[in-house]
């Protein structure tokens, strides 16, 4: 039998000083294996490190777009791979600018399809990942989306939106991607979609993004709003060593071929990073626990239904929103990112004047939270669903409230914001 | 003694799913025999494929295999082989998938001239849905999605990879097994992209549909019209079009991407410590 130094110097949660179980000739060099992370050129990426001369904390006045950046650094993000597109472009430039500097990789792909697959390369490499697009880039993603959905690869996908359909309104703000962010793969899958509604907000729901992507080992869907991504805010940046990061977990036992898939306690596999004196077998196709492919019907459905069940048991830790004088409302706004902006300044406006109204901010979009919205329609008589779009969180909402209250929708798309005064009015014609 | 193919092998996954009379399994051996001879670590050899039949080959192989979305492979590849460059990286590639849908990841993979090596399985067709027309489908030849002949010209890999800037291109044939090793183990050796076109066949589902009575038959085109790429190019052009030259047709050495990638790391770190 042969001792088998596996991961053990760079992986904090997992000393890999495992009996190999010998299987004859397979383990050889895992002696060599710790050396070989150890080489900066690894080491950096796999255990990111934070110097202090590329953190400097402090207020700041900064876009959105710098602000996902610079969180995804602050989360431990060490490759990046993109493709320009307006109007998520300078989370790209920031990035190329940054990420070496902390010894990572910014790469520029040839297309969006290309940008989505290297970040799953290389997060199965070891790599905290992100990539950054917008509506037509989002769509090409797709498909590498529901990969990494099936083979549990964790990544961030940051999806800044514009108007659509197609290339649509490139400059301008919509909300027009939130059934795509939740469906937009095929097939069935769980996803994870967070919709930020400040620069501070961009900041701390990307290290969020990272933690839940990690730890569950799924993409996570940063949905973004140009208006949020071009706008500049305060943001105060905190020391790193303040910032509660997710490290990824990874096996103790060191066993040569080794099933990535198995799940003995709980739905989230514990898989080691490739290169690392592992050696497992990823697909798209239905596998089983050893990761092959498998025809077998009980076998499909554990995987999809454990998929599923992965993220449903996590509600509590992932999905949050925000209430907002909702104790003694009977007028209730429910909305998300740059719309919440709008709505958050009817609701003080409408107060002033005597109106019992509150809002229900979605921080998350998906899993969407139909419990909370179902309580809520028990409370208040009306709910008005604010959109920049024909109406897609208000299917949701409607679904979620039954006939227990009116859901009234408003929706705009004419490339314009909707204003408070849109908001008031509507309240006001009650 | 024989060469013990099964180290390299998950026995437990075996059989192959490839007919009878596939080429792919002559390749598959000539990948596994020179990566003995380079005396690669299992557990740093990584074999990355898109979709299909070729692209089924990793899961054969004991390493660290990746079998992604079709057309992908390149772009996993080039992921993994950033954050772990220690790491050797095989693509194993149909025909469609690493020309078709794949194409554009196989244009800029050679311009950017990663250390990772593309053999692509080159049957002339898509084998695992049923025998359509590919990009390498030759002009005139009868396919299941062309009944009527082929209409489209065929695309050579091999100058493609040469005018896109691949630093080691070849090609040789699951008939010349010889070659083929020498030809895997000098890609495999290089540093740099390297591109190696394998000839082979679909007997099941191209072969049958175009008067081949065996997968004989279609190796044997092989052994009666390769030439070595030296004496091709002393040919006529008239004597060049009805051969297939076969050999390394360009290899040169170039920066590579990765370590252009840590040059790029220490400009940083200098200017952010400055």
């Amino acid at each position: 039998m042969k001792n088998h130094n596996g991961n053990g110097k760079l992986n904090g949660n997992g000393n890999g000083n495992g009996n190999g179980n010998g299987n004859g000739n397979g383990n050889e060099n895992s002696n060599n294996q710790q050396e070989k992370l150890a080489d900066e050129k690894v080491a950096t990426i796999v255990n990111p490190t934070f110097p202090k001369a590329a953190f400097k904390s402090g207020l700041r006045l900064m876009s959105g777009n710098e602000a996902v950046a610079e969180a995804a650094l602050y989360a431990g993000c060490r490759f990046f791979a993109g493709y320009p597109i307006t109007p998520s472009s300078e989370i790209a430039e920031h990035l190329a600018r940054r990420l070496p500097q902390l010894g990572g990789y910014f790469i520029q792909m040839e297309d969006e399809i290309a940008s989505m697959g290297a970040i799953l390369g290389a997060s199965l490499a070891g790599a905290k990942v992100m990539t950054a697009t917008s509506g037509p880039g989002f769509s090409l993603k797709q498909e590498n989306i529901g990969y990494a959905c099936i083979a549990e690869i964790p990544c961030v996908i940051v999806n800044v939106m514009r108007g659509g359909p197609s290339t649509g309104v490139p400059t301008k703000a919509s909300q027009g991607d939130v059934m795509q962010a939740r469906w937009g793969t095929h097939g069935d899958h769980p996803i994870v979609v967070l919709t930020p509604d400040s620069v501070e907000e961009m900041f701390w729901e990307t290290i969020a993004a990272f933690r839940i992507a990690e730890r569950f080992r799924t993409p996570v869907i940063l949905l973004a709003d140009e208006a949020i991504a071009h706008m500049r805010e305060r943001l105060f940046l905190p020391k790193p060593a303040t910032v509660n990061v997710q490290g990824r977990r990874r096996p103790r036992r060191h066993t040569g071929e080794y099933s990535a898939y198995q799940t003995p306690r709980s739905d989230i596999p514990i898989m080691p990073n490739f290169g690392e004196g592992y050696r497992y077998h990823v697909t798209g196709l239905a596998h089983d626990e050893t990761g092959f492919p498998t025809g077998d019907p009980p076998v499909i459905e554990h995987e999809l239904v454990r998929l599923h069940r992965k993220i449903n048991r996590a509600f509590n830790v992932i999905v949050k929103w925000e209430q907002y004088f909702l104790d003694d409302a009977e007028i209730a706004i429910v909305a998300y990112g740059i719309t919440a902006r709008s709505a958050k300044a009817a609701v003080n406006r409408l107060r002033d004047s005597g109106r019992k109204i509150g809002m229900f901010r979605l921080k998350t979009m998906w899993p969407f939270p139909t419990r909370a919205i179902r309580a809520l329609s028990e409370q208040v008589k009306t709910i008005i669903v604010p959109e920049l779009n024909m109406g897609q969180a208000v299917l949701q909402v409607e679904r979620s409230a039954g006939d227990r209250c009116r859901v009234i929708r408003l929706n705009r798309v004419d490339s314009e914001l909707i204003t408070p005064r849109q908001i008031t009015k509507i309240v006001k014609d009650l | 003694m024989a060469f013990d193919y099964n180290y390299y092998l998950r026995e437990n996954r075996l059989p192959h799913i490839w007919c009878p009379g596939c080429s792919h399994g002559i390749i598959a051996k000539g990948i596994l025999r020179a990566v003995h001879k380079m005396g690669w670590e299992k557990d740093d050899l990584v074999i990355v494929s898109g979709i299909g039949c070729a692209s089924r080959l990793p899961g054969y192989v004991d390493a660290n295999t990746l079998h992604t979305t079709h057309g992908r492979a390149l772009a996993f590849a080039l992921g993994v082989k950033v954050i772990k460059p220690y790491l050797k990286v095989i693509i194993v590639s149909g025909d469609g998938d690493a020309l078709a849908i794949g194409g554009n990841h196989f244009l800029h993979a050679c311009r950017r001239n990663i250390d990772i090596n593309l053999i692509i399985f080159n049957n002339k067709t898509y084998g695992m849905t049923g025998g359509q027309t590919s990009p390498t489908t030759p002009f005139g030849s009868f396919t299941s999605t062309g009944p009527y002949g082929n209409v489209e010209n065929e695309l050579d890999p091999v100058a493609v990879g040469v005018a896109a800037g691949a630093t080691f291109v070849a090609r040789t044939t699951a008939y010349h097994v010889m070659q083929m090793d020498k030809i895997f183990t000098q890609a495999f050796t290089h540093k740099g992209f390297s591109v190696v076109d394998v000839a082979g066949d679909c007997w099941t589902a191209y072969g049958r549909k175009n008067s081949f009575k065996s997968p004989v038959d279609m190796l044997d085109v092989y052994k009666k019209k390769c030439v070595k790429y030296e004496q091709y190019k002393k040919l006529s052009d008239d004597e060049k079009k009805d051969v297939i030259p076969i050999g390394v047709f360009h290899e040169e050495s170039r920066p590579e991407f990765v370590d252009e990638l840590q040059l790029i790391k220490e400009r940083a770190m200098k200017e952010l410590n400055k």
